[in-house]
């Protein structure tokens, strides 16, 4: 999720779109990531290279890339959106692609980059989600039984308030920096103009760089990821209510998806005769006078259109109380004696 | 797909394909030395898709069959637009588009609850496209009366069934591009979609991808439906910004990359470039490699040459693996030469400050002797409040009344204001609508998140019927490029143009959002002092408080000034 819009939070984006790109590159398909961009860097007009969006300067890496699917867009992405789609609570007509379908089996992997507080993560400039409504939204979820482990990454400043308030079983958290301090941008190109990465998200996209789907690198690795000195803010982690030891957790259980495939030496002979497969379509009855297409521009047909009729409504209360009172008036004042003259 | 076998199998194989994809580019240098192309991939399908269960889907996409059957669509479409047609300078577009996302259905009278099906329509379309649809609902919607007739086979059109909506802020950029080009039955690994990179085509000056399902006619005879899906991609290289200043174009410099080999599923691939002369004399452009063949046809009123490149000869292949086609001007281009399209328009807002405005739009036509009739529909969202009796038409000094006027005012955060007018266009001739509007003031809950960037107007909607300088004949659907048949011509003496106007940006007196914060702490702060004050003077009570018998200075000091005489302290 990144929460920030304006060109001048290209590197919010950018962190966003690093760590999407590692996920699919590690096996995660689209159709299981909920991507959430406030602002469009990639094709904004202030983008000299247009469609691409780069974490190193000298542009050498473009995490755009061509196949990339966003699911929440530009001003969708609000507080309300965010929580709906991790509880559940989604209006009906709401697509598969916006929806996070998970169950108790599932591993989610939350990222979650922008500008933030203490206590507080800014949502496009003009709303807040607290930590507390995070521990509470994360609790739904559990009593819904909607993960089975979550990782929950944050790169924003003080980003370690945003975990304290955790409090349901099988959560990991980690954060760019503690309570008080600032996570703090990596470099700027000046071709582009604005800083393009965040320290945290740089380093964790090095590492990630050299996972492959096989690794059997854990967690304790990535803890170590940004030591103090290439960060200058100080990482945290919070693994108190995990029930797994860090040691025993691999990476690729929550940014890779690897498929367990087997392979039988059997041969399956296919059927071509059953009985059940249809094959035809349905007979198909032929219009019996040629169909023809509509005019484009049918200009007596529409000159002697007849207006659609109003509705006739029965005059409101306002009408009729203005009428009985003229008519009280008239009456009071000339007597009713005078009502024969009227009719 | 099935295998072939005996028995049933067979027949059923052999009806099973009845299918078919054509694709084609259309490459045409501007008069300003920029160079348009349109892709067109258009699957027929002989098929009803309403009627009958339809399970098995070859070349056309499932996710959009599924959605004309299960919604009752009859017509769709929908297109996603960068940037602006500059229709003055380029001339008349083959399909144009308004800037950000149009979307209008036709839907089949057996749908009863259309209001409910074009909501379902939208957010379905907001997840296959990656777009914002869902943020289409009644505010945005209209119902208009005269244009948007169908474009495919209709019997009767009752205008309830039709639902436009425009969302002009919408940004389209490659997240809309990959699901288009996952629609197509070879994505983007043959044929001619290998030219859409994403990193060229947002690179420009306008990007337009449109996706239009219809039904048509299957034969010349027009006695059985089939169903077409057409999807469009136009794109305006600018030369400017391609470098080095020539204006010469090859394939390569525009997409950076060449046309290897075709799609196996395609039965029709071609690349036509227009190499017609201007003023009728020889022709400026030259194309190499050698064309496959050149076709003459009479598009937009006006006969025009093009060099056909056919991806499914095997000729064309021979010498080299790759085809890279290019343009070079055989002398330089006069600037004064550029041909002005006969019907155009261009639309402003004027006024100042933050209370009032005026819409004007000015209508151009330029032909020398011929008038013709022009329908224009206006969308303006509710917050303009227009003031419909300002609305003033002059043509060439005095007051042109049109023949039709459908006007539904808007009702506040409900619906938008919907002008539509059928104005007759004297010859050679500038008409000037004008109206007024005023800003309303929203709920301070209702502005987006950047306020200050202003509010959109969507394009105005221009449909009319030009007459062409050549007349044209009636051809045959399935022979004629794709580019020809997109609109269904009725007779030769004129031809069906659709014109969007520019989007207009209107800024809207915008509150001071951090007044809440301090609203509350001033009033917090005069309720604590004031109150509080008063509530003490009130509930406070008040003791005597016997005076302290002093400390050891204050009694020496008092038997001293007992012994003076003098009172003590």
């Amino acid at each position: 999720v990144c929460t920030s819009r304006f060109w001048f939070n290209y590197r919010h984006v950018a962190n966003t779109l690093s760590v999407y790109r590692s996920v699919k590159r590690l096996g995660i398909p689209d159709s299981h990531i909920v991507l959430m961009l406030a602002d469009d860097m990639a094709c904004n007009p202030r983008n000299p290279k247009p469609a691409t969006v780069f974490s190193h300067k000298n542009m050498e890496l473009n995490v755009y890339g061509d196949d990339v699917e966003v699911d929440y867009r530009s001003y969708e992405v609000t507080v309300e959106n965010f929580l709906r789609v991790l509880t559940g609570r989604i209006p009906p007509s709401t697509p598969r692609s916006k929806r996070l379908l998970s169950d108790d089996r599932s591993n989610i992997l939350i990222y979650m980059t922008g500008h933030g507080g203490n206590g507080f993560l800014k949502f496009q400039d003009s709303e807040e989600i607290t930590n507390v409504e995070l521990a509470d939204a994360f609790e739904q979820m559990w009593q819904k039984r909607r993960y089975n482990e979550l990782l929950f990454i944050i790169d924003t400043c003080q980003g370690a308030s945003m975990y304290e308030r955790f409090y349901s079983p099988n959560i990991m958290a980690l954060a760019s920096s503690q309570v008080g301090e600032d996570s703090l941008s990596h470099q700027p190109d000046l071709g582009i103009g604005v800083h393009l990465m965040d320290r945290y998200t740089f380093y964790v996209l090095e590492f990630l760089e050299e996972i492959h789907p096989a690794s059997q690198t854990n967690m304790n690795d990535l803890f170590q990821v940004c030591p103090k000195s290439l960060c200058v803010s100080t990482p945290g982690h919070r693994t108190d209510l995990f029930q797994r030891d860090p040691q025993n957790v691999l990476i690729t259980d929550f940014f890779g998806s690897v498929r367990k495939v087997e392979i039988t030496a059997e041969a399956i002979s296919l059927d071509r005769d059953r009985a059940g497969f249809e094959s035809k379509f349905p007979e198909e009855e032929l219009a019996t006078e040629p169909l023809k297409y509509a005019e484009q521009l049918p200009v007596a047909q529409i000159i002697h259109q007849k207006p659609k009729q109003k509705d006739w409504h029965p005059p409101g209360g306002f009408i009729l109380g203005l009428w009985a009172l003229i008519i009280m008036v008239f009456f009071k004042t000339y007597g009713i004696k005078h009502m024969k003259h009227v009719f | 797909l099935l295998a072939a076998g005996p028995g049933p199998g067979r027949a059923g194989v052999e009806r099973e394909r009845r299918d078919a994809l054509r694709e084609e580019l259309l490459l045409s240098p501007l008069p300003t030395g920029d160079v348009a192309a349109t892709f067109q991939f258009r699957t027929r399908w002989d098929a009803d898709l309403q009627r009958g269960a339809v399970s098995h889907y070859r070349l056309f996409p499932k996710a959009l069959g599924r959605l004309v059957a299960a919604l009752g669509v009859r017509e769709l479409h929908l297109a996603l637009t960068q940037g602006f047609w500059r229709t003055r300078y380029w001339g008349q577009p083959p399909l144009q588009a308004p800037a950000g996302a149009e979307l209008w259905v036709w839907f089949q009278p057996t749908v009863t609850d259309v209001d409910k099906a074009w909501k379902e329509l939208s957010n379905i379309l907001s997840g296959i496209f990656c777009a914002s649809l869902n943020f289409i609902d009644s505010t945005n919607t209209v119902i208009p009366t005269a244009s948007f007739k169908p474009l495919g086979l209709a019997n009767g059109t009752d205008h309830h069934l039709l639902r436009y909506a425009v969302l002009p802020r919408e940004v389209v950029c490659t997240e809309n591009l990959t699901p288009w080009k996952k629609l197509l039955p070879c994505g983007s690994k043959a044929g001619l979609a290998v030219l859409l990179k994403a990193e060229r085509l947002f690179h420009s000056s306008y990007h337009s991808q449109a996706v239009h399902i219809r039904p048509v006619c299957r034969d010349a005879s027009c006695l059985a439906v089939s169903w077409e899906l057409r999807q469009t991609l136009t794109v305006v290289f600018d030369f400017f910004s391609s470098g080095q200043g020539k204006k010469d174009w090859s394939l390569f410099k525009m997409f950076s990359r060449t046309l290897t080999d075709t799609c196996p599923l395609a039965s029709q691939s071609k690349v036509y470039v227009d190499i017609s002369p201007k003023n009728k004399e020889k022709e400026l452009l030259e194309v190499s490699p050698a064309p496959t063949s050149i076709h003459e046809a009479i598009v937009q009123g006006d006969k025009k040459t093009y060099a056909v490149y056919d991806l499914l000869s095997p000729s064309l292949f021979n010498t080299s693996r790759s085809l890279n086609v290019q343009l070079k001007w055989k002398r330089p281009q006069d600037s004064s030469e550029m041909p002005i399209p006969i019907l155009h328009a261009q639309r402003y807002v004027a006024g100042y400050g933050l209370q009032t405005g005026e819409i004007c739009t000015l209508i151009y036509n330029t032909h020398p002797y011929r008038a013709f009739p022009v329908i224009l529909l206006e969308t303006v969202p509710w917050y303009l409040r227009l003031y419909v009796h300002t609305l003033t038409i002059i043509t060439k000094g005095k007051e042109n009344k049109p023949s039709y006027i459908h006007y539904q005012p808007a009702q506040d955060r409900r619906r938008p204001h919907l002008l539509e007018m059928l104005i007759q266009l004297p010859a050679n001739s500038v008409t000037k609508i004008t109206i007024q509007f005023e800003r309303a003031l929203l709920k301070w809950t209702e502005y987006p998140p950047d306020p200050n960037h202003g509010f959109y107007v969507g394009s105005s909607v221009l449909s009319a019927l030009v007459p062409s300088v050549t007349a044209m004949k009636d051809v045959d659907v399935e022979q004629s490029p794709l580019f020809t048949s997109l609109f269904p011509s009725s007779d030769g003496s004129s031809y069906f143009v659709r014109l969007y106007t520019e989007p207009l940006l209107v800024n809207l007196p915008t509150p001071d959002f951090s007044m809440p914060y301090n609203v509350i702490c001033l009033t917090c702060t005069v309720v604590a002092v004031c109150y509080g004050s008063f509530y003490n003077l009130l509930t406070r009570t008040f003791h005597v408080e016997e005076p302290s018998r002093g400390g050891l200075a204050k009694r020496l000091a008092n038997v001293i000034r007992k012994f003076r005489g003098v009172p003590p302290l």
